[in-house]
């Protein structure tokens, strides 16, 4: 019975520390303008949607949620399908270079975003890919593939090589064995790699900003972090906006948690 | 189950062509053009190689002197925190309970939220007048309401304590994942030995969860010396430039005031800081790893 006290008081403690902050920011985004200004702030709002309406109409979020959809979606897929390929490498035909790669990857996925992005900045400008969704997709295809490949490798290896053995026997291409075989069997693990790729997608930054500089073609984060006010920041639209790049975030890490922890993990315990 | 050269090469071809064109060539760029004085907005002075000069020059700018400095702390007061608050985490989350699995689920909020928004959110609890922050500490006694993002010491603090809330669970899943590799039998024949609670996890938890710790300290240390969004958001490197760490400054002198050259010094800098630290961990974690194998 102690033991059980205590463990649901630190539980409730680690809950509160990881809910409390941002369930403030979403409280304040229900608020009007008079209860947002007062001093000291009101905790409870009375639930107004005055805040979501201008972030929508004024501030045309929509439009933002679209092009992360679109350059996260996109990047996410190619992803996944070129590091499947690389993996099902990785993980078959263990020669020396593929070994070497797959530490080559790990030493990349190390690097800061400031060492390689003048140069990237330099390559898009001069191919006119600056301000445009391929731009930052090949960017991001980049930046995940060692996330992506590492993860997939480690699901690919639990695939038994027998069942592979005997689809190229049966006259199955490495191709088709990998597609027909592997993947369908691997397919947890692809959706946990899809999934954490798509969240880093949508959550980066910093080349966001470096590489969509018109407003029209800029990501969530980009429209979050540059949130015009000309006199005050506009506290309330910024929270309705922030919830509401973040509440699908949530809501599929809680309905793919499972598989997120291994994912997370798979990599880190093996590798 | 072997294959060939070619095929190997032909799965890993689409791979190679975008980590060589947008990861590895960026980098040598980087090198080539820390060696140059190129400034984008005085396009007529060319490309001039100056050899060392940048680097001279950044051992003399106090500024970047500075952002080192507060990188440097950075990383060290938050790392040592998220770990000692993730292993703590972890060790409830490994306890058998009704609950963990919510609790699990929970955990995941913070690291899911984009480090944009958790930006904008840590920002408006420290805001001088409508915070969360001077409520809780001051209550409705608006008089002693206070700017934390507007003063030196505090600024850095209030981004510490964002750093270190959104990604503890992290660090917290890293070392839950080594936890449930200790065999329950260790803990049984630690109790059959007399070993109370402390003595089990001193002899028992803490040696064999080392090599997750390790890892968690390595991918936290990569990961806290690119800050970059927090700082962007919450103070644009200031006040006075007391959060400019070095990934915003090579940002504003690459981008903001076009030096190339000057900025990509930079760069090569941050990346052998990060690349000495990646390197002693991967040794430490070796190390550790082949005690473990051993005993």
């Amino acid at each position: 019975m102690k033991r059980s006290a205590a463990l649901w008081i630190f539980s409730f403690g680690i809950g509160l520390y990881c809910l409390l902050p941002f369930l403030w920011f979403v409280l304040t985004s229900f608020k009007n303008e008079t209860e947002l200004t007062a001093i000291p702030p009101t905790l409870i709002p009375s639930f107004h949607l005055s805040f979501y309406q201008s972030a929508l109409e004024k501030h045309g979020l929509l439009k933002y949620i679209a092009n992360s959809a679109i350059v996260a979606g996109a990047a996410t897929l190619i992803t996944i399908v070129i590091g499947s390929l690389a993996a099902y490498a990785m993980a078959r035909m263990q020669l020396a270079w593929t070994k070497f790669y797959m530490l080559a990857l790990l030493a990349i996925s190390m690097f800061p975003q400031i060492a390689i992005a003048g140069p990237v900045w330099t390559i898009l400008n001069r191919i006119d890919w600056l301000n445009t969704y391929q731009g930052l997709v090949s960017a991001y295809i980049a930046l995940t593939l060692p996330l992506a490949t590492w993860i997939l490798t480690t699901f690919f290896r639990e695939v038994p090589p027998e069942i592979e053995e005997a689809a190229l026997i049966d006259g199955c291409s490495r191709l088709q064995a990998l597609r027909r075989v592997v993947l369908p069997l691997a397919m947890p693990g692809m959706l946990t790699a899809a999934l954490l790729v798509f969240i880093y997608d949508w959550n980066e930054f910093f080349f966001a900003l470096i590489i969509m500089t018109s407003p029209n073609v800029q990501t969530l984060p980009v429209g979050i972090a540059l949130f015009p006010g000309e006199y005050t920041m506009p506290w309330g639209d910024i929270a309705a906006a922030s919830t509401m790049a973040t509440l699908p975030l949530i809501a599929l890490t809680l309905l793919f948690q499972r598989g997120i922890v291994r994912g997370l993990s798979a990599g880190a315990v093996k590798g | 189950m072997r294959g060939s050269h070619r095929l190997a090469l032909f799965f890993l071809f689409p791979s190679l062509i975008f980590v060589g064109v947008f990861t590895l060539y960026p980098i040598f760029e980087s090198f080539r053009l820390s060696f140059y004085r190129t400034i984008l907005t005085l396009p007529w002075l060319g490309q001039k190689m100056v050899g060392w000069e940048n680097y001279a020059d950044l051992w003399t700018d106090p500024v970047a002197v500075q952002s080192l400095k507060t990188t440097i702390i950075f990383v060290a007061v938050t790392i040592p925190l998220e770990l000692l608050l993730g292993l703590g985490m972890a060790l409830v989350m490994n306890e058998v309970f009704r609950g963990r699995g919510l609790l699990r689920a929970v955990v995941l909020v913070p690291w899911a939220i984009p480090t944009v928004v958790s930006s904008q959110m840590w920002r408006f609890i420290f805001n001088d007048r409508y915070g969360l922050f001077n409520v809780v500490l001051f209550g409705a006694d608006t008089a002693r309401y206070t700017a934390p993002l507007a003063e030196p010491g505090p600024a850095l603090m209030a981004i510490m304590a964002a750093e270190v809330w959104k990604t503890t669970p992290f660090a917290g899943l890293i070392i839950l994942a080594g936890l449930q590799t200790i065999p329950d039998e260790l803990y049984e024949s630690a109790s059959i030995d007399g070993a109370g609670a402390w003595q089990k996890f001193r002899h028992v938890t803490l040696p064999l969860i080392r090599p997750a710790l390790l890892l968690a300290l390595l991918f936290r240390s990569i990961d806290a010396l690119r800050v970059f969004d927090l700082v962007f958001v919450m103070t644009q490197g200031g006040p006075a430039d007391a959060t400019n760490v070095l990934q915003f400054y090579g940002y504003k002198k690459t981008f903001a005031e076009g030096m190339i050259g000057y900025g990509s010094a930079v760069a090569v800098g941050v990346f052998f800081i990060s690349l000495a630290l990646s390197l002693t961990y991967l040794r430490l974690l070796r190390e550790s790893r082949l005690e473990g194998a051993t005993r």
